[in-house]
Parts: C-alpha cells; sequence; structure tokens
C-alpha cells in the first residue's frame, strides 16, 4: 500500500474535464464588413444568417458582458404569432415557421415545445378583441380559435374556470402551434453556427462611441480598442438609447424593468402556456418542472435589471386567483431585464439617419419569438442595403408618416 | 420596498406613487408652426438616458399632486424632488 489514499487531494480533482467550448473567444480584428452591436438573441441570429443565406462571414458581434447574458437569458421564451395587423403576424409567422425548422438548422437541441398559447378573456370586451383577432389570424394563415370555457378546462384542467372569481374565464383564443423553447440553448445555437461560419463573438467588449464621416459611421470605439466597421447593426435591446445618443440621433423607446420568476420544480401540472392580459401573468412549466411567471414592467424608466417587489406581489395575486393550485408553490428565483418599449408596442426596425448603420429594437417585452425571423430579416437587410418587406412596415419613418402598428392591447399580454 | 420623497408629504412608499416620465416637455408654443418631424418629437419621442433623469411624478395614492423629480435610471436613486414650477436642475 502507498500513502495515496491519505494524501489530499486538489479540490475539483475528481470532476469531469470540461466540455468543450461551443465558440472560440478571438481577440477583436482591426476591422470587419459588419459590426454587430449587442450578443443577445437578435445579434446572434442576424450573424448567423448573414452567414448561412448571404455568404458574409467577415462579422464581429460586439457584447458588453457576456454572451446572451442580457434578455435573451432572462425572457419567459414565449413564441406564437397571432397578432392582430398583417404587418406583425407577417414578421411574427415568419419567425415561428424558421422555429419549427431551428432545431435542424442549428444542429443543437432548443427544446422547440409547440404546447399551445391560451389567451384569456374576462370580460365582454375581451371576448370581442379576442374573437376579432381569431378572425384576422385566420385570414392571415396563423392557426388561432377560439375556444369556450368548457375547452379552457380541457386544454389546460388548472385553470379555475369557476364564475365565481374576481375576473371570471369567459373564453380563450387558442394557438396550437405556439410554445416554448430553451432561450440559453438557442443562443448557444446559433453563436456555434455563427462562429463555425468564421464569424468572430467577442464579449466583454462594450461600445462607448462611434467615428463617423459625414453619413457613415466608419469604426466603432469599444473598451478593447477601435474597430472599423463597413455596415453597423444596432442589436442593444434595453440599450439602444445609449448607442442611439452617442451617435446623435434620437429613437422613441423607452427603457423599463421587466420581472419574471420562477417557482421550485414541480412534477408536470401544466401542459400549456396561459396569458391573461386582464390580471396580468403569464405562465408555463418548463421541461426541467419550474413555473415560469412573467410580470409587467415596472412604471418608472429603468437600466438596473431589477424591479420593485409589490409588482411581484400583483402578479402572484393574478397567478393564484388564475390557478388556485399554485398556492402551495414556493417561489423560487426573480430577476429582471431591461426592455425597449415603443409608442405602438411594435418594434422599430430598418434605416437610420447613418447611410450604413441599421435598427433594431423597440421589441419591448416580446422579442425572444421574433429571434429567428429577426436575425433573419435584419441579415437580408444588411447584405442588400435595403429593408426586407417584413421589417419594412416597421421604420423608423412611421413616427413621423403616422403609419404606426398598434398592438397595445389587441394582441392580448405583449409578450 | 423604495421611499419615494412626496415634497409635500415627505417620504412615503413606493406603491403610493405614479410615474409620468420625462419632465419639463413643454406644449409646443405655436402648435400650428410645426412640422410633422417636429409633432412626432413633441408626441412620441421622449428622453432615455442611463443616469440621472429629471422626471415627473404624482402622489396619486396620497396628496394627488404632481411634483419633479432628478433619479438615476441605473440606480433607482432618487436625488432631489422639486416643485413643478421649479426650472430643471442642472444635471452633469
Ligand atoms: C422578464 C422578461 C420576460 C420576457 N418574456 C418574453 C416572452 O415570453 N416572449 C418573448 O417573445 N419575449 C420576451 N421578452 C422579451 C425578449 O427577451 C427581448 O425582446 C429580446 O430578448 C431582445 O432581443 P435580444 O435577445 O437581442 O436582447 P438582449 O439579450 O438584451 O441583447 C442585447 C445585448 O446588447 C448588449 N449591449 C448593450 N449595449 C451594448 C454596448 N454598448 N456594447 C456592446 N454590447 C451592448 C447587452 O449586454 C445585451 O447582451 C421578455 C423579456 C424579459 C426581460
Ligand atoms: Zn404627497
Amino acid at each position: 500500500m502507498t500513502g495515496d489514499i491519505t494524501r489530499p487531494r486538489t479540490p475539483g480533482a475528481d470532476l469531469p474535464d470540461h466540455p468543450d467550448f461551443l465558440w472560440r473567444n478571438p481577440e477583436p480584428k482591426k476591422s470587419y464588413d459588419v459590426v454587430i452591436v449587442g450578443g443577445g438573441g437578435h445579434g446572434l441570429a442576424t450573424a448567423h444568417y448573414l452567414a448561412k443565406n448571404h455568404g458574409i462571414t467577415n462579422v464581429a458581434v460586439l457584447e458588453k458582458g457576456w454572451l446572451a447574458g442580457g434578455n435573451m437569458a432572462r425572457n419567459t421564451t414565449i413564441i406564437r404569432s397571432n397578432y392582430l395587423w398583417d404587418e406583425s403576424s407577417a414578421i411574427y409567422e415568419h419567425s415561428l415557421k424558421l422555429w419549427e425548422g431551428l432545431e435542424e438548422d442549428l444542429g443543437y437541441p432548443i427544446l422547440f415545445s409547440q404546447r399551445g398559447v391560451l389567451n384569456l378573456a374576462h370580460t365582454l370586451q375581451d371576448v370581442r378583441d379576442s374573437i376579432r383577432r381569431v378572425e384576422a389570424n385566420k385570414l392571415n394563415g396563423v392557426d388561432a380559435e377560439w375556444v369556450e370555457p368548457d375547452e379552457v378546462r380541457k386544454i389546460c384542467p388548472i385553470v379555475n374556470t369557476s364564475a365565481d372569481i374576481r375576473y371570471p374565464v369567459m373564453g380563450a383564443t387558442y394557438q396550437p402551434r405556439a410554445g416554448i423553447a430553451k432561450h440559453d440553448y438557442v443562443a448557444w445555437g446559433f453563436a456555434r453556427r455563427a462562429d463555425e461560419a468564421g464569424i468572430d463573438l467577442i464579449q466583454d467588449c462594450e461600445v462607448t462611441g462611434f467615428t463617423t464621416d459625414g453619413n457613415r459611421v466608419t469604426g466603432v470605439q469599444t473598451s478593447r480598442g477601435t474597430i472599423a466597421a463597413g455596415t453597423v447593426a444596432l442589436c442593444a435591446a434595453g440599450h439602444t438609447s445609449v448607442l442611439t445618443d452617442m451617435l446623435g440621433f434620437r429613437v422613441p423607446v423607452q427603457s423599463h424593468p421587466l420581472q419574471a420568476l420562477v417557482s421550485e420544480l414541480l412534477e408536470p401540472v401544466h401542459p400549456t402556456v396561459v396569458m391573461s392580459n386582464a390580471v396580468h401573468v403569464y405562465v408555463s412549466q418548463a421541461h426541467k418542472g419550474e413555473l415560469v411567471m412573467g410580470a409587467g414592467v415596472d412604471s418608472y424608466n429603468g437600466y438596473g435589471q431589477r424591479g420593485a417587489f409589490h409588482i411581484i406581489e400583483r402578479q402572484m395575486a393574478a397567478a393564484v386567483e388564475l390557478f388556485p393550485v399554485f398556492a402551495r408553490a414556493h417561489l423560487l428565483r426573480t430577476w429582471g431585464g431591461i426592455v425597449d418599449t415603443s409608442p405602438d408596442a411594435s418594434p422599430i426596425v430598418g434605416r437610420t439617419p447613418y447611410d450604413n448603420v441599421y435598427l433594431n429594437c423597440g421589441w419591448g417585452t416580446g422579442g425572444f419569438k421574433a429571434t429567428p425571423g429577426i436575425g433573419d430579416a435584419m441579415a437580408h437587410t444588411i447584405a442588400h442595403g435595403e429593408p426586407h418587406p417584413y421589417v419594412a412596415p416597421f421604420a423608423l419613418d412611421r413616427f413621423v408618416s403616422g403609419a404606426l402598428v398598434d398592438e397595445h392591447g389587441a394582441a392580448a399580454v405583449a409578450h | 420596498m423604495q421611499l419615494i420623497e412626496c415634497p409635500w408629504c415627505g417620504p412615503r412608499e413606493e406603491v403610493e406613487f405614479h410615474y409620468g416620465g420625462q419632465a419639463h416637455v413643454a406644449y409646443p408654443e405655436d402648435p400650428a408652426a410645426l412640422d410633422d418631424e417636429q409633432w412626432a418629437h413633441y408626441v412620441f419621442y421622449r428622453d432615455n438616458p442611463k443616469g440621472r433623469f429629471a422626471e415627473r411624478w404624482s402622489h396619486a395614492a396620497g396628496c394627488r399632486r404632481w411634483f419633479n423629480a432628478v433619479r438615476d435610471t441605473a440606480t433607482y436613486r432618487f436625488e432631489s424632488v422639486y416643485h413643478p414650477d421649479q426650472p430643471k436642475p442642472v444635471i452633469p
């Protein structure tokens, strides 16, 4: 016998090796054809489709923190396309179709689960608006149906459909192809593919300024030096105004904290996704078993990635009213992101006062579902120097022309 | 819960207050003279700084009066509160 058994072991020596990294961590080059500011879902998806659809790979994604550590890591992952207006349902439905093939495209599991979404109606006005939206959806080829309370109960037995609650369930819209996905895996899948194509994903690299020449941006100043850029795409979500302030133009967005939370792990009890505008909560159950619930925005502007506790309390009251069975569940964790809300609750995408700078913001509380769709449309816009038809209606100049795409309320809870 | 100082009532809990967005956005002096672009900026555009922001609050569940505050949007710290007719403080 040797003395090996008693020799103290280095902590961690028995752990398995670190798994392979999914992407390189390159040093920034001096210059790129395309610089994408923001390594959230939208920036990473844009990078992927630039390489895949247009063969453009001399591209950098600059991320001030770690990859997909912003809203991409913090959202409640609801995916649906049942928006009211033609312009919205076109881009969200395009995105949903891409979600349906995304796992194959990325060669990476993303746990996309088309478990359907119920948008509950609690008042007569809700009912009328919902049926109108269902009819509009059908005309746009979006799977949508109106379901009565007894069908709501069949789809999701734990919803309280009794008549004696403060806001009785008077029916719901149902989109069977809607669902959820695992947000981190989605980001990693896009990142891995973009990296394989030769695109540089540069973390810990904050854009702090721009160098300009007339109507063109020639480069970005970053915490890791100045980088020359042929084209710049802004995909910074809640921080968009900080960047456009540097560039000297305004966008009509306001940044708000938006919070969500999870319960402890539970047995499967919730088979679908339920959203309620009137009592304001939206709930699904993650694959692992946590109940995932989202709140409304905190009213004030905020960049702090945290919000007030009374917002969480209000949301829990709504959840327990709708799902009495949740009363015994424990809250495990709450967190906040920073969402960029726009005046008409629709995104702002496309041209800017600079010829070679493209904007993608204003997705507010609901841009996760758009990730593949907007990545595809932004890549097209950058490659052709011309807004993709799906994003053309969402141009910044609609606030001057008045051609708003008002999705407030009309599209149920805005997530 | 954060305490907010109403300039008339003193510190009260955040739930008593209603947010009013950017302060000191005056109605155009000569509305008919504005072009579409200027109207868009008046109606839809508000500043959105990360850091100090002069903004409007109303003590909705208290005295129901409006006031202004300078608050840091990154830390949420209120730096000062003042009456609506007072000029906008110099924000460095
Ligand atoms: C609590 C919560 C729940 C939500 N629920 C849903 C939902 O159920 N369904 C849905 O569709 N959407 C939902 N959303 C909205 C969705 O998360 C966002 O609309 C979407 O993630 C925004 O796109 P993104 O992934 O690119 O943003 P982000 O992940 O926020 O990416 C932006 C990135 O830009 C980086 N950045 C900012 N400034 C700079 C700079 N100067 N230099 C370099 N990098 C910079 C940031 O660090 C960040 O990583 C939710 C959001 C939150 C917060
Ligand atoms: Zn008061």
